[in-house]
C-alpha cells in the first residue's frame, strides 16, 4: 500500500462509518497508455473531496470510473454495497445512486428543463409523473431557477444550465455526487452562482467528489484535497495543510502556477 | 472610440447613450433585395438575363401546350387530331379523362371501387390529422396512420370474405392505387426497420453489427431493378414448392428492404451527430440502452435527418415506377398500356399521358418536400441546440 492509500484509510476512519466508495489498487490503460496507476481511495459518507492536478493527470478519468463511464482494467471499485463489474445491471444500480455533473452540462436539448429533471425519475425510478414534477420543481427552486422550468436548455445561460444539471442529478436522490470540472466551461460571471449551489449542497452533508481548479471552493468546503499527476495520487491532505504546507515538489510547482 | 483632448488618453468613460438608428437607405426593402441578389455585379447581371431568357424559352410553350391549346373534352382520337380541331393541338386531356378510371384504379372491379375510395379517404384523413398543426392527439394520429391504417387498407383492398368483402386479386389492382400501396409500404417498413439497422450497425455486439452491415451493404450494392427481377423470378425458387408469394407482394418486399438499407444510412448519420455527452448524461442518470436510445438519442437524431429521410421517401416514391418492369400495373404501366389503344392514337397522346404522370409525381413529391420543411421549422422553434455540445 502506498502512503497515499494509508492516508486515505486514516481519513475515512477519522470521519467514522464504513466508506461509501472504496477504490482498491485501480489501474486503467488507454491502449498502451497507463492513465490511472495504483489508485487507492476510501471516501467516507458525507465527505467532500476536491481533486486537482494538471490536465491529462487522470482526475476526470478517476471520478468517471466511479460510475463506470470509464472501464478500468485492474483493481476494484466498490460503491455502497455494490462492486462494479461488467454486469450492466450492477452498473445501472450504481449509476442510480451516483449523480454526476459534467463540464458541458450534457442536458438534453430536445426536452424542457422540467422534462430534463423528470426523465430519469419517471423511467428509472418509476415515480409517477405528477410526483416527479413536484420533486423537480422543488430542486429547481433550490438552484433558484423555477421560472425557467418550461424553457429549453438552449435558451438558458451556461450558469443556469449547469444549475439545471445539478438539479437534474439531485432529482434522482443520489447518495454521492461527482462533479467533473463543473465551472470550467462557464463565463467568469457565471462561476459563482454554480459554486454557491455546490457549497450549499456540501453544507447539507452530500458526499461529493469534485474535480475543479476553484481553489477557493476547495478551501471553503473540502475535507480533503487530492493532487494528481501522471495518473497517480501524488498528495492528499486537509485543505489547510495542502495549501499552506505542500510536501511534494510537483504539488508545490502546481500551486505556484495556479495561485498567483 | 475617440478621446477628447490633444493627447490620447488611456481613460475613457461613456457619458451618453448612443440611441439605435435606422439603417441607411437602400440597404433593406425590395429594391435593395433586387440590387443585392440580381444585379450586384456584371456577372450577376448576365446570369439574371440568362435566367430570364431560359424562362422565356421554356415557360410560354409549356403553358401553351398544357393549358391554352389543350383539348379538354372528346370521345376519341378525332378530338385531338390537328385537322379535326382546326388549330395546333396541345395536350390531349380528353384521353387522360377517358382513361382516368384505369389510371387510378387499374382493373379493380367496378362494384368494389368504394373500397378503394374508402382507403383514399382514410389515407387523406390520416395525412390531415398529422399535417394540421393544431389537430388534437397527434400521437393517436400517428398510431392510426402507421398502425391501423395499413391493416385496414390491406383488409379493404384485398378483401376478407368473412366480413363480406370478396377477394380482389392483386393482379386486378393497378394505377395510382398500386403506386401508393408500394410507396406507402416502403415508407412504413423502411423507417422503423432502417432505425433498427442503424442502431445495429453501431451496436457493441459484433454479431449484430455484422448482420446489420452485411444487410445494408448488400441492398445498397444491388440496383433496384435487379432486386425487383430477383424478387419476381428467383424468390419462388428459393421458397418451398407450395409457397408462391403474391405477385405484388414480391416487389413490395424488395422495395421495402431496399429502402430500409438507404434509410439505415440516413439515420446513422443522425446518430453520429449526437454528442458523446448525451450518452454519458443519460448513463449517469441510470437510463439503460433502450431508454437512452428511445428518449434521448432518437428524438434528436431523427430531427437532424428529416431532410435525408424525406429525400429517401421521395426517391422511393419515384422508384416505385420501376415495378412496372416486372409486370406490376402501377401508374406508369397503366399509362403505357393505354397508349397502345388505337382509338386514342394521336401525335400528342404519349406526351399527354407522360405529362399526367409527371404532374402526379411532382405534386406528391413536392408536397412531401414542403411538409418536411414545415416540420423542420416547427421542431426548430422554441429551442436551439446547445452551443457547447460538440
Amino acid at each position: 500500500m502506498t502512503s497515499a492509500a494509508q492516508q486515505a484509510g486514516q481519513s475515512a476512519r477519522h470521519l467514522g462509518g464504513a466508506p461509501v466508495i472504496r477504490m482498491i489498487d485501480v489501474h486503467k490503460w488507454y491502449g498502451e497508455f497507463h492513465v490511472l496507476r495504483d489508485i487507492n481511495l476510501d471516501v467516507a459518507r458525507g465527505e467532500r473531496i476536491v481533486i486537482c492536478g494538471p490536465s491529462g493527470s487522470g482526475k476526470s478519468t478517476l471520478i468517471r470510473c466511479i460510475n463506470r463511464l470509464e472501464e478500468y482494467q485492474k483493481g476494484r471499485i466498490i460503491v455502497g454495497d455494490v462492486e462494479l463489474t461488467n454486469n450492466i445491471k450492477r452498473i445501472d444500480e450504481v449509476r442510480r445512486e451516483v449523480g454526476m455533473v459534467f463540464q458541458h452540462f450534457n442536458l438534453f436539448p430536445h426536452l424542457t428543463i422540467l422534462e430534463n429533471c423528470t426523465l430519469a425519475p419517471i423511467w428509472v425510478r418509476k415515480i409517477p409523473k405528477k410526483e416527479a414534477e413536484a420533486t423537480a420543481m422543488r430542486y429547481l427552486e433550490r438552484v433558484k431557477i423555477p421560472e425557467q422550468a418550461h424553457k429549453y436548455p438552449g435558451q438558458l445561460s451556461g450558469g443556469q444550465q449547469q444549475r439545471v444539471a445539478i438539479a437534474r442529478s439531485l432529482c434522482m436522490n443520489p447518495k454521492i455526487m461527482l462533479f467533473d470540472e463543473p465551472t470550467s466551461a462557464l463565463d467568469p460571471e457565471m462561476v459563482k452562482e454554480v459554486l454557491d449551489t455546490m457549497v450549499s449542497l456540501a453544507m447539507e452533508g452530500m458526499t461529493m467528489l469534485v474535480v475543479t481548479h476553484e481553489m477557493g471552493f476547495a478551501r471553503q468546503v473540502a475535507d480533503r484535497v487530492i493532487f494528481m499527476d501522471q495518473g497517480q495520487i501524488v498528495e492528499m491532505n486537509t485543505p489547510t495543510e495542502f495549501f499552506s504546507n505542500p510536501q511534494h515538489e510537483r504539488t508545490k510547482l502546481f500551486l505556484g502556477q495556479i495561485l498567483h | 472610440m475617440t478621446t477628447s483632448g490633444k493627447t490620447a488618453s488611456a481613460a475613457y468613460l461613456r457619458t451618453t447613450v448612443a440611441p439605435p438608428e435606422r439603417p441607411p437607405p437602400l440597404t433593406s426593402g425590395p429594391l435593395a433585395w433586387l440590387r443585392e441578389n440580381l444585379l450586384s455585379s456584371p456577372l450577376n447581371v448576365a446570369l439574371t438575363l440568362a435566367g430570364l431568357y431560359i424562362v422565356y424559352v421554356l415557360v410560354p410553350p409549356a403553358v401553351r401546350f398544357l393549358l391554352v391549346d389543350a383539348v379538354w373534352t372528346g370521345e376519341d382520337r378525332n378530338a385531338c387530331l390537328v385537322s379535326a380541331a382546326g388549330q395546333p393541338v396541345g395536350a390531349c386531356w380528353a384521353f387522360v379523362a377517358s382513361r382516368l378510371r384505369y389510371f387510378v384504379y387499374g382493373a379493380y372491379p367496378d362494384g368494389q371501387l368504394w373500397r378503394v375510395n374508402l382507403v383514399f379517404a382514410l389515407c387523406a384523413a390520416g395525412i390531415v390529422w398529422l399535417l394540421w398543426t393544431r389537430a388534437p392527439r397527434k400521437d393517436l394520429g400517428a398510431i392510426f396512420f402507421f398502425g391501423l391504417f395499413p391493416v385496414a387498407a390491406v383488409v379493404l383492398l384485398y378483401g376478407w370474405p368473412a366480413i363480406g368483402l370478396p377477394h380482389v386479386h392483386t393482379s386486378l389492382w393497378g394505377g395510382v392505387v398500386v403506386t401508393l400501396v408500394v410507396a406507402f409500404a416502403g415508407i412504413v417498413v423502411s423507417l422503423p426497420f432502417g432505425v433498427l439497422l442503424a442502431l445495429g450497425r453501431r451496436s457493441r455486439l459484433p454479431l449484430v453489427r455484422l448482420v446489420s452491415v452485411t444487410f445494408i451493404e448488400f441492398w445498397r450494392g444491388v440496383p433496384l431493378i435487379t432486386v425487383l427481377i430477383m424478387a419476381n423470378t428467383m424468390l419462388p425458387l428459393f421458397l418451398p414448392g407450395n409457397m408462391s408469394p403474391d405477385k405484388l407482394l414480391r416487389p413490395l418486399v424488395g422495395v421495402a428492404l431496399f429502402a430500409s438499407a438507404y434509410m439505415a444510412e440516413v439515420v446513422r448519420g443522425g446518430l453520429q451527430a449526437i454528442p458523446k455527452g448525451q450518452f454519458e448524461g443519460a448513463a449517469s442518470l441510470g437510463l439503460n440502452y433502450w431508454q437512452t436510445t428511445r428518449l434521448v438519442v432518437l428524438p434528436q437524431a431523427l430531427r437532424i435527418v428529416i431532410p435525408g429521410i424525406v429525400n429517401t421517401f421521395i426517391g422511393l416514391f419515384k422508384d416505385t415506377s420501376l415495378v412496372s418492369i416486372v409486370g406490376i400495373f402501377d401508374l406508369m404501366r397503366t399509362i403505357e398500356v393505354s397508349l397502345a389503344d388505337p382509338r386514342w392514337a394521336t401525335p400528342v397522346t404519349a406526351a399527354s399521358g407522360y405529362a399526367f404522370a409527371a404532374i402526379f409525381y411532382f405534386v406528391c413529391c413536392f408536397g412531401m418536400s414542403r411538409y418536411s420543411i414545415a416540420m423542420e421549422k416547427r421542431l426548430a422553434t422554441g429551442h436551439k441546440r446547445q452551443e457547447t455540445d460538440r
